[in-house]
């Protein structure tokens, strides 16, 4: 009997295979949504409450108050809003950079291809967190309307910038073979302009592993971003991140040890979590995985 | 391969020219720079004026740009900020190792750089070495286990390692053996929180140890995670190999199999790896650094980067893309000369 199927629900199948991946999965949605339903917690992230200030994780503050008297979960899930949107947005830039070079590089070849690759080359051997401090101490100072003191956008443009390069290599390693598949030449020779044929017909079937790197290029941003606000050159105070909520625990943390511990752990629990989703993706996008299963269906 | 090798290398040293260019653009527009360092609070305009002349800031900045590359010995400068070009320039330019004073302590770029550096590499070599010591038998043996309780364990822990930012984990260890843990004889902290050595006395080896052991184990658990899950993985790719089963077949033990025929090709990989690394882990000691308050070069830009010492965090950043390019093409070499059916045409 021939089951009807399609290659996204077998990618699905393969990846709710993969226990880390799911678990992943599980975890990361609550962060999500704990961050995004914030608003929910009694306590105001930014006001400061002095009489209140660093007393133990009890009932009433979960997870302990800071310098300041404020709630640190809140200030974790407000930092975790902000966190989770640089790495977002950082990701979202460096596609909007890395895919475009590396279609234009592998699709045309040639000079088009050696110009985009040795720049990609070049930004490759910048050493980009060094890069990304060095920005950061600039731009703290610019108070240009989009560069507002380091703001949520600065920040991601700033790591965008500095990592589509992967993104570039993996889109161009895939355009150089999928470019000369049948399927494209048909393409071509019923007329299909190479934007329709790049963007139609190529990058749909490279996607896989552009996803897969996307899910990686996430935990990298949020860790870069914690870095850098760690060094306090990221996201300025009053506005949290879990970086610079580690960062203002340095005063205090050894008498107060949970104001640094809390926000690392969810550092750390976005991280792996998104490291084995990239994982699970990775295994279920796996051409050669995929096929042996197609070849079961049929 | 001799032709492609020089190929590239002359490529990526055009490269690094625009990069330098780059850079040097983006640090003259920025705020701070000379000016805001020499000037003291608050400046004459005409002060400013002669400070603009005398460091050349009045000049295009092509040229200034030039001047940073090769230097300006070979021309008149205006030293003095009268407007008049009379004396001879003393600046010998990057390419001669020259990159200019500090902001903050007035002393050549490259010295400052020179007196930090033999601390990273000490912190950096022992942080590596401790990593390989570790992560390349829990590769192998994770390998050979697949699927093993071990095996499982050390897969979760290199993921786990890989995802816990490295600067939380150092203020972690200072929480645990720092503030909680105390030496049972003295009551003193169980060990030092940050330095490279006590401030009183002399050189003891046991008091550099104790000052070693949280930044390095703070460094290596990311480097092991990742080297022994590619070994892991680069040995799992190699055992079912045919080679393998005949050297079983010539009734070899299974240690000379693994260690002798398997390891030696896994490894091939990781060699080329640590070449490309080289430079990350240096990156990384701008935060363990800064944590451990360890004298090194991470701290040294971490600070200029606090003060705005543009100098000092360009000579960093031009000599650690030097650095990079220079691991690349090791790693390209080191790989065809261990691999030989690796070819660059």
């Amino acid at each position: 009997m021939i089951q009807s199927t399609n290659l996204s629900s077998i990618i699905w199948k393969r990846f709710t295979r993969h226990r880390g991946a799911i678990v992943g999965m599980v975890i990361i949605s609550i962060i999500i949504v704990l961050c995004i339903f914030a608003f929910i917690s009694p306590f105001d992230s930014e006001k400061s409450n002095l009489p209140e200030k660093f007393l133990p994780p009890s009932s009433t503050y979960l997870l302990g108050t800071d310098a300041l008297g404020r709630d640190l979960l809140t200030r974790i899930l407000y930092g975790g809003r902000i966190s989770l949107a640089v790495g977002g947005i950082a990701v979202a830039i460096s596609l909007l950079i890395g895919v475009p070079v590396g279609a234009l590089a592998g699709y045309y070849g040639g000079k088009i291809d050696t110009i985009l690759m040795r720049i990609t080359d070049a930004f490759l051997s910048l050493p980009s967190f060094l890069v990304l401090i060095l920005l950061a101490a600039i731009l703290r100072e610019v108070d240009l309307p989009i560069f507002q003191r380091n703001s949520v956008f600065t920040i991601s443009l700033v790591i965008g910038i500095l990592s589509w390069m992967t993104f570039a290599r993996l889109v161009r390693a895939a355009f150089l073979t999928l470019r000369e598949m049948d399927y494209v030449s048909a393409a071509r020779a019923l007329g299909s302009s190479d934007g329709r044929i790049m963007l139609g017909h190529i990058l749909p079937n490279g996607i896989g592993v552009v996803i897969v790197e996307a899910t990686l290029q996430l935990g990298y941003a949020i860790i870069q971003e914690a870095g850098l606000s760690f060094l306090n050159f990221g996201i300025q105070q009053p506005t949290p991140s879990w970086g610079n909520l580690i960062y203002s625990a340095q005063d205090h943390f050894t008498k107060y040890p949970w104001l640094a511990i809390f926000p690392g752990i969810a550092i750390f629990l976005t991280i792996i979590s998104v490291n084995y989703i990239g994982d699970g993706l990775r295994d279920a996008f796996d051409p050669y995985k995929v096929m042996e299963k197609v070849g079961e269906f049929t | 391969m001799t032709t492609y090798i020089l190929r590239r290398l002359i490529q990526t040293v055009g490269l690094l020219f625009i990069l330098s260019a780059i850079l040097f653009t983006l640090v003259n527009v920025a705020p701070g720079g000379p000016i805001t360092a020499y000037a003291g609070r608050r400046p004459r305009p005409e002060r400013i004026e002669q400070l603009k002349r005398q460091f050349g800031l009045d000049q295009p900045l092509p040229l200034q740009y030039v001047y940073w590359l090769v230097g300006n010995d070979w021309t008149k400068i205006d030293s003095d900020g009268d407007g008049i070009k009379d004396t001879a320039g003393s600046r010998k330019g990057i390419l001669r190792g020259d990159f200019g004073l500090s902001y903050r302590t007035r002393k050549p770029a490259l010295d400052e750089i020179a007196s930090r550096l033999p601390n990273t590499i000490y912190l950096m070599s022992i942080t590596m070495a401790v990593a390989l010591i570790i992560a390349i038998p829990l590769g192998i043996y994770s390998a050979i286990k697949q699927y093993s309780l071990f095996d499982f364990f050390a897969t979760t822990f290199s993921f786990a390692g890989q995802a816990i930012p490295e600067f939380w984990l150092g203020l972690l260890l200072i929480i645990i053996f720092y503030a909680w843990l105390k030496n049972p004889w003295t009551g003193e902290p169980l060990l030092p929180a940050g330095g490279i050595s006590s401030l009183d006395g002399g050189f003891s080896l046991s008091d550099r140890l104790a000052h070693l052991v949280l930044p390095v184990l703070t460094g290596t658990l990311g480097w092991i995670a990742w080297y022994s899950r590619f070994l892991r993985s680069s040995m799992l790719e190699i055992l079912p190999l045919n080679y393998l089963k005949a050297a079983r077949a010539r009734g070899m033990t299974e240690r000379n199999v693994i260690f002798k025929h398997a390891l030696s090709n896994a490894l091939i990989p990781i060699v080329t790896l640590i070449a490309l690394d080289l430079p990350y882990i240096f990156t990384g000691a701008v935060l363990i650094e800064s944590i451990f308050a360890w004298p090194g070069m991470g701290r040294l830009y971490y600070q200029s980067a606090v003060d705005r010492d543009y100098p000092l965090l360009l000579a960093v950043l031009i000599i650690g893309a030097a650095f990079i390019i220079l691991c690349n093409l090791i790693a390209d070499i080191l790989y065809a000369y261990l691999d030989p059916r690796v070819r660059y045409e």
